[in-house]
């Protein structure tokens, strides 16, 4: 919080629009750069919590995965709050919904226009891809 | 009068409006005051008026449209600015030439000027169809301008996007219309937000100026006068630093000198808890 906004805050007034102006446009840069179309990026987001499912219960109702954009790079971004280490990987293609840590799983990242390929991942946060090995374990 | 090393610059910004023609017509005319040899070529060939904004309207008898055709040579479609004989100016043809002009064409008539000039300005349609990319595919660089608007800094990042894939480098940034005073306020994008999220160098700040507008009206670029304007110095340091010369650029975001500024100020140091 920098000194107008805290200034602003005890005003309670608005944030000024210069800051509204740079929020906004990194999020639909974000969108243009990645040039996802809303449906794709929704379905992906079902899938990519409905394989997260399997290993580990999650908080679905505060799971976040949205597109962040910096330096032209764009990544996709999931926070999704871990309530319960799951003893056995359910079988793929169920899902279920079942308290504790927080997974911060930064998804891919991509430069420009291309998502996915060979890119570097994005200091911020370890990178992990949604495909895991199957479950081999008994 | 080198060849081989023109540079070939294409100055553009997705958005119409936001001051491609007039930093083309100004930059022009500040590099023939440096002593360059400077071609300027108006590929906006639906809504051309670089020549109105050089003055030089009445003094058109061939386009670039005759130059391709070969009804004419270059020379003699090529119009000299009076004050300042260093700077030329290619005309665009008829609005129809869009129909049928190909990106080799354009690269045709950019070569042609580069073998009589040390820059070849190119000034861009708006937008990013195929009259935007028949300017980039025969431009080597490019002046990405923007105001420090939401609407003109998204366009301008799809422009950067397909230069990227068109390999025109570098690519430089020029923030116009900017207002010191709602910047400091933070009432407007900051110098920084804009230059961090287009990630691209900045060439230069020119702020909002009324003498824009009056220089217009005359077709006399601010580029012309002794003791320019603000914008007008603006545009004289562009074309300085596009030499190579190092002039420092001062961001207004950072100097506090609003109202609502002054009082944080005050507040700061009679509480000293900030
Ligand atoms: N720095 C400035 N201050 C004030 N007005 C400006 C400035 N830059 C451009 N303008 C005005 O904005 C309008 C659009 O400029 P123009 O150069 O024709 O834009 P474009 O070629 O990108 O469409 C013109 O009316 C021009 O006078
Ligand atoms: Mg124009």
């Amino acid at each position: 919080m920098t000194v107008l906004d805290f200034i602003n805050h005890l005003l309670r007034r608005q944030k000024p629009s210069g800051t509204m102006a740079r929020q906004r446009l990194q999020l639909v840069l974000a969108h243009d750069r990645s040039d996802l179309n809303p449906e794709l990026l929704d379905q992906m987001r079902r899938e990519i919590l409905e394989v997260v499912q399997r290993y580990v219960e999650i908080d679905i109702e505060s799971c976040d995965v949205s597109l962040e954009t910096e330096d032209r790079v764009t990544a996709l971004l999931a926070n999704l709050p871990i309530k319960r280490t799951r003893e056995f990987p359910l079988p793929s293609g169920s899902s279920a919904f079942g308290g504790g840590p927080s997974a911060r799983i930064a998804v891919a990242s991509a430069e420009t226009n291309v998502i996915g390929g060979p890119s570097p991942s994005p200091a911020t946060a370890p990178a992990e891809t949604g495909e895991s090995p199957a479950a081999s374990q008994p | 009068m080198t060849t081989a090393s023109a540079r070939i610059i294409l100055i553009c910004s997705g958005k119409g409006g936001v001051g491609k023609t007039t930093l083309t017509a100004n930059l022009g005319i500040a590099l023939a005051r440096l002593g360059k040899t400077v071609a300027v070529l108006d590929a906006d060939f639906g809504l051309r008026n670089l020549d109105l904004l050089l003055g030089l309207e009445n003094r058109i008898i061939y386009t670039a449209q005759e130059v391709l055709a070969e009804t004419c040579r270059l020379d003699q479609a090529l119009v000299k600015h009076k004050q300042q004989p260093n700077l030329a100016l290619l005309p665009a043809g008829n609005p129809r030439m869009l129909e049928w002009l190909t990106p080799e064409d354009m690269q045709t008539i950019a070569g042609l000027l580069a073998e009589r000039s040390d820059y070849v300005l190119i000034d861009a349609p708006a937008g990013i169809e195929q009259g935007f990319k028949n300017a980039a595919a025969a431009s080597k660089e490019a002046i990405v301008i923007t105001t420090p608007e939401v609407s003109a800094v998204r366009d301008a990042d799809r422009v950067i996007g397909l230069l990227a894939t068109m390999d025109v480098r570098p690519v430089q940034l020029v923030l116009n219309r900017v207002r010191p005073k709602m910047m400091a306020n933070q009432e407007m994008l900051a110098v920084d937000d804009v230059t961090d999220i287009l990630a691209l160098p900045l060439l230069g700040l020119v702020q909002e100026d009324e003498r824009v507008i009056v220089s217009t009206n005359r077709g006399e670029p601010l580029t012309l006068e002794a003791n320019p304007s603000p914008a007008g110095q603006a545009y004289l340091n562009i074309a300085r630093r596009l030499c190579g010369d190092e002039i420092p650029l001062i961001d207004p975001s950072k100097k506090r000198h609003g109202l609502r500024a002054r009082l944080i100020n005050k507040l700061r140091k009679t509480t000293g808890l900030f």
